[in-house]
């Protein structure tokens, strides 16, 4: 079933054509090799090898339990892999370079929305830069919310105040978990365009169980599926990023992976 | 109705109770006072009653404030270390197991008929609520904040300081109403086993010359002191967990 998608997909030549290149950043590309994640004797993943492409959207589309978010938390660091090596394309390290969102906002019940904006900068101790938050909580339409409690806000502005503080962080690697599973499919929609538009150029992995989310962000869509798990070829849509959910390419990749995942849990059960 | 005026309708029906009992019953006074008696006491030795409150009081807010600094200190430093938290946690269920009240004498006799032995009183009853309530909250981090702290690069203390602490902030309230509503019991208690002054040395002084009035006037300047207290805490706390809706 899986080489049937595969096989109908372009070679990875002819995937570099339609690379919807904008202008480069300096944000390093992440090289994952021969990667191993075993707890006790049972092992969810080993000898995984992924190439996280500078300044792009990386989706890895997967279902739940199938390793996805242990992948995302070694990248961060915040979890140690049983084996295998993370390395950034300019040889330096990794771990003060990303920025995490996670699949909630994870904003901070007892700060104002610009004080979560700015949580980065008062966690470390450092100064805050309001003109800074200011600027980024304009980008995501929420300027005139300053001074709420995340309490006050709706699902959907939470999670885009969450985007907001990806920004003010000005990381090069920004790794999401999820992040727009809690909202409903509207909102979803909108803050999934927002979350292209403004982490454009970035370097992005994006982790999500949702075949559309999946599709209409990507540059590069791997599957993570089976267990062990084992990761796909390369699966390219075509258009670029952020594509319409109309889009009749993306709906007909979208049908297939659905399809793919389907079978893929049903073998897992 | 209003919130607010609840407990003094509750008040008054309580008094109207009162005044029907010890109207209709028949007791004999030293038995059951009736209310006017009870006021008239209360107006008549105002001067008196006025202060023997202020040093229940005092020892009262005391016994609060160090027993709320020793076992927020205690929750903070069990945070910290594990090591310390082998140690600090027996002494911390033997600080509750322990029968505070069976101790008194032995707290008079070391702290004297002052005011310290009471604090210390206290102290010992609202050391337990604060620590266990306080370590939980501080424990009980969202993980999601730790991580997403972890990954903005924060240190160990930044992340105790700005995370743990303020996210601990209702748990600490929890533990902190238990607190103000078991501090006067700790006073009164230490009064009660040996003292010179405070609202309880006038009731044991009282009931021990069969001047009930006199004693019921003292209670009831302890359940005002008790319930004032209980309602400025919350108050406080309230002011402070503006944010988390659950903790009025």
């Amino acid at each position: 079933m899986l080489n049937t998608i595969f096989a109908s997909r372009p070679e990875e030549s002819s995937v570099r054509e339609n690379r919807c290149d904008g202008p480069m950043s300096d944000c390093p590309a992440i090289y994952i090799r021969d990667l191993k994640l075993a707890y006790g004797g049972h092992v969810i993943f080993e000898g995984l090898d992924l190439d996280i492409e500078a300044g792009r959207f990386t989706t890895l589309l997967g279902t739940s339990g199938v390793g996805k978010s242990s992948l995302l938390k070694i990248v961060a660091g915040l979890q140690a892999p049983t084996g295998g090596t993370i390395a950034a394309s300019d040889g330096k390290p990794i771990s003060h370079r990303i920025a995490y969102m996670g699949q909630q906002d994870l904003l901070f019940p007892w700060l104002s929305v610009v004080e979560n904006v700015m949580l980065g900068s008062r966690l470390r101790g450092d100064r805050r830069d309001p003109d800074r938050a200011m600027h980024m909580l304009e980008q995501v339409g929420l300027a005139d919310r300053r001074d709420a409690l995340p309490s006050q806000l709706s699902g959907g502005m939470r999670q885009r105040t969450a985007i907001a503080r990806t920004l003010y962080e000005s990381r090069p690697i920004v790794l999401m978990d999820e992040p727009f599973s809690a909202l409903d499919t509207f909102t979803r929609s909108k803050v999934q365009e927002l979350a292209a538009e403004t982490l454009a150029e970035r370097t992005v992995l994006l982790i999500t169980h949702d075949p559309l989310e999946a599709c209409r962000l990507g540059h590069r869509l791997f599957v993570l599926s089976g267990s062990p798990a084992k990761l796909s070829p390369p699966i390219s849509v075509p258009g670029c990023p952020p594509r319409s959910p109309e889009d009749l390419g993306l709906l007909e990749t979208q049908a297939e992976l659905m399809g793919t995942l389907l079978d893929a849990h049903t073998a897992a059960d | 109705m209003r919130n607010a005026t609840r407990p003094f309708v509750t008040a008054a029906v309580m008094i109207a109770l009162w005044w029907a009992i010890a109207h209709l019953s028949g007791l004999p006074d030293y038995m059951l006072p009736k209310p006017e008696e009870v006021a008239a006491i209360l107006q008549k030795k105002y001067a008196f009653l006025f202060e023997h409150t202020l040093v229940t009081v005092s020892e009262i807010l005391l016994g609060l404030l160090c027993g709320t600094a020793l076992g927020s200190l205690c929750a903070i430093l069990m945070m910290l270390s594990p090591v310390v938290q082998r140690w600090l946690s027996p002494i911390l269920v033997f600080s509750q197991a322990m029968p505070v009240f069976a101790i008194a004498p032995l707290l008079v006799l070391w702290f004297g008929f002052g005011m310290s032995s009471k604090i210390v009183m206290a102290v010992l009853i609202i050391f337990f609520p604060v620590a266990a309530a306080f370590y939980d909250g501080l424990r009980r981090t969202e993980p999601g904040w730790l991580e997403l702290a972890q990954t903005m690069n924060t240190s160990k203390l930044g992340i105790l300081l700005r995370v743990r602490l303020p996210a601990a902030l209702p748990a600490f309230g929890s533990g902190l109403r238990v607190a103000a509503a078991v501090a006067p019991i700790g006073a009164i208690v230490g009064e009660w086993v040996g003292s010179s002054a405070g609202l309880g040395y006038v009731m044991m002084n009282a009931n021990a010359q069969v001047r009930t009035d006199e004693m019921f006037a003292a209670l009831l300047i302890l359940s005002a002191v008790a319930l004032t207290l209980w309602a400025l805490v919350n108050l406080m706390l309230r002011r402070l967990l503006f944010w988390a809706p659950d903790s009025h």
